[in-house]
């Protein structure tokens, strides 16, 4: 019965997403807000991966975000007109940088890491907030924009078409997604939450934790990165902010706010908080309270998320 | 040269020192109570900007030595209310919530005190440069390096000589036992963290007068006291106090060379000890 509701859940949630250009307009929203609540959920159900799969706290997941970001920025600006060619670019960029960092902080636990992190998201901040020639600095990268894709037989119209980008991104994320279930489905996703109940007990049966973090680590920032260059494409634009620590916070609260224990938790998190962000910010100068109010109020009477309260209500 | 480096070292001492001041208050808060004090920041802010309210009335002196007192009371609220009820969860929602505070108490002082840089007075006397060779030497900077070492000095005689920083101390290496020992630890958690709020609002109170006040003065010190604490080793305040002075000093540095990497460099520095040492400097092994 629990799988069949789970398989009923999961065609629910591909249904609408499939639709969402069509039935968001009758609820008052516009496609690029589609667009942006499945870019964030991405980056949040690739955070989640490793926040609530492997039980590593991350607070620096901007930083590969925003390699992403600037990824596929400088590559069309710069190098080549290609969509598919900047992507590839940010998301490789993304996914080095967090191999050799993950190395560097994969033995430290807890708060440590979670610190450690931080610190290290700040570096390609100031990079990119401080190399004016090439990044653009404070003022951001712009005069760019993401460019048609070629198939060879057809050429899909991403820049004038917004619903053609909504897809765009929807099979990112329908591709990323399914990887990291599959993953968490394997010997090696299980091992994943092992670790996350105990890890003295997976490390005396001979689990080597760290490199199970590592990788854990390693494909988190590889989906990260494949989000941030969408954002990018769907903002045509690059913004140092990004890649800031409170980006990262966001991330984080989108995950909390669905229910990091769940899979669609992010989603749901990613979706309320970008509805609500696009509405406080219209309506008042001080959004910056309404969000920390936000967060202050979901951590004191909300810390399970939706998705956490629902499943606790329904079991037996 | 000579004097451009010159200027540039004592520069990045001072900035080290108030990195320092404040990653000491960050550093007492998370080895008693496991919380990374995102809000520290805020707090520093708000010293800044109640001293500001309260020199008309007290002067200068006056609001130095009662602006942090009134920080540090909002701190103990605070812990009590917010903080309190997250002891024993996992550390990601006192994370989260001194984050969302931060944002509260930015925004807060924006929206009372507006968004631009306000003046700040110090005593005429304190400002005046000491000599003409090292014009940068004023009066204030020395005042500033002076309080700062007298500020450390007095949190570790408080540390190791009084009955509480003893409890303090004691509970950082295993808080069940001395609450087994009959110490209430909910008292001594929330006077721990006025403490590490009083720093941060004398460092505001500090920072502003060098610095002026605007809303995100403490958003532009947290970082580098993050990485001060790590530098330094976690669970060790001399190594956080290192680390403070170390990569203020680095910062400075690079300055006079490299100046668009005076930031970048703090972080490379940091990746370089973790490398070499994951535990910090002067960090207990096996702590974390």
């Amino acid at each position: 019965m629990r799988a069949l509701n789970q398989r009923a859940a999961d065609i629910a949630v591909w249904l609408l997403l499939l639709g969402m250009p069509y039935w968001l307009d009758s609820v008052g929203g516009y496609t690029s807000l589609g667009s942006r609540i499945l870019v964030l959920a991405l980056a949040a159900t690739s955070l989640n991966f490793l926040l609530g799969f492997t039980g590593v706290l991350s607070f620096g997941h901007a930083a590969y975000f925003g390699l992403g970001v600037y990824g596929v920025g400088l590559t069309i600006k710069y190098l080549v007109p290609s969509t598919l060619a900047g992507m590839a670019v940010g998301v490789v960029a993304g996914t080095i940088a967090a191999a050799i960092i993950g190395a560097l902080i994969v033995r430290l636990r807890g708060i440590y890491f979670a610190m450690v992190t931080i610190a290290f998201g700040q570096v390609f901040y100031f990079i990119a907030y401080r190399w004016n020639s090439v990044t653009g600095g404070d003022d951001g990268l712009s005069g760019w924009q993401r460019q048609p894709i070629d198939l060879g037989f057809t050429t899909v119209d991403i820049l004038g078409n917004d619903k053609a980008f909504y897809y765009l991104v929807l099979v990112s994320f329908a591709v990323a997604v399914a990887i990291m279930a599959a993953l968490l489905r394997s010997p090696f996703g299980r091992t994943l939450l092992a670790i996350r109940e105990n890890e003295r007990r997976a490390r005396f049966l001979g689990i080597p934790v760290d490199s199970h973090i590592w990788l854990s680590w390693v494909i988190s920032c590889l989906f990260v990165s494949l989000a941030g260059t969408l954002y990018a494409l769907l903002n045509n634009f690059a913004d140092p902010h990004d890649l800031r620590w409170d980006q990262s916070g966001d991330f984080v609260i989108m995950a909390v706010l669905g229910g990091m224990r769940t899979f669609w938790g992010p989603l749901i998190g990613a979706a309320i908080f970008v509805v609500l962000q696009d509405y406080i910010s219209s309506e008042t100068a001080n959004w910056m309270s309404f969000i920390g109010l936000f967060f202050v109020l979901v951590v004191l009477f909300f810390p399970r998320g939706v998705l956490g309260l629902i499943q606790r209500r329904s079991a037996p | 040269m000579t004097q451009l480096l010159l200027f540039n070292l004592f520069n990045g001492l001072i900035i080290g020192a108030f990195y320092a001041l404040m990653a000491l208050g960050l550093s007492l808060i998370l080895n008693l109570s496991g919380v990374i004090n995102f809000a520290h920041g805020g707090f520093l802010a708000i010293g800044g900007y109640l001293a500001y309210m309260l020199i008309p009335h007290l002067g200068f002196w006056g609001a130095l030595a009662v602006a942090p007192v009134l920080t540090a009371g909002l701190g103990l609220i605070v812990e009590r209310v917010l903080i309190r009820p997250l002891y024993g969860r996992d550390p990601l929602y006192s994370l989260l919530l001194t984050f969302g505070l931060a944002f509260i108490l930015e925004d807060g002082t924006r929206y009372i005190w507006g968004a631009g840089t306000l003046p700040f007075a110090v005593p005429g006397w304190l400002s005046s440069p000491l000599s003409n060779t090292f014009f940068f030497l004023t009066g204030y900077r020395m005042f500033m390096v002076a309080l700062v070492v007298v500020a450390v000095t007095g949190l570790f005689l408080i540390l190791n000589r009084t009955r509480l920083g003893m409890r303090i101390r004691a509970g950082t290496m295993d808080l069940e036992t001395v609450s087994v020992l009959g110490v209430n630890t909910g008292i001594l958690r929330n006077l721990n963290f006025g403490l590490g709020i009083y720093l941060a609002g004398l460092a505001g109170v500090l920072a502003a007068g060098m610095l002026g006040l605007q809303p995100t003065i403490g958003s532009t010190l947290i970082m580098p006291s993050f990485v001060a604490i790590i530098i330094g080793g976690l669970g060790s305040l001399p190594g956080t106090l290192l680390g403070g002075l170390l990569i203020g000093v680095a910062s400075g540095i690079t300055t006079v060379f490299f100046p668009s990497a005076s930031e970048a460099v703090i972080y490379v520095i940091m990746g370089l000890v973790l490398l070499v040492r994951p535990r910090g400097l002067l960090g207990e092994e096996g702590r974390f």
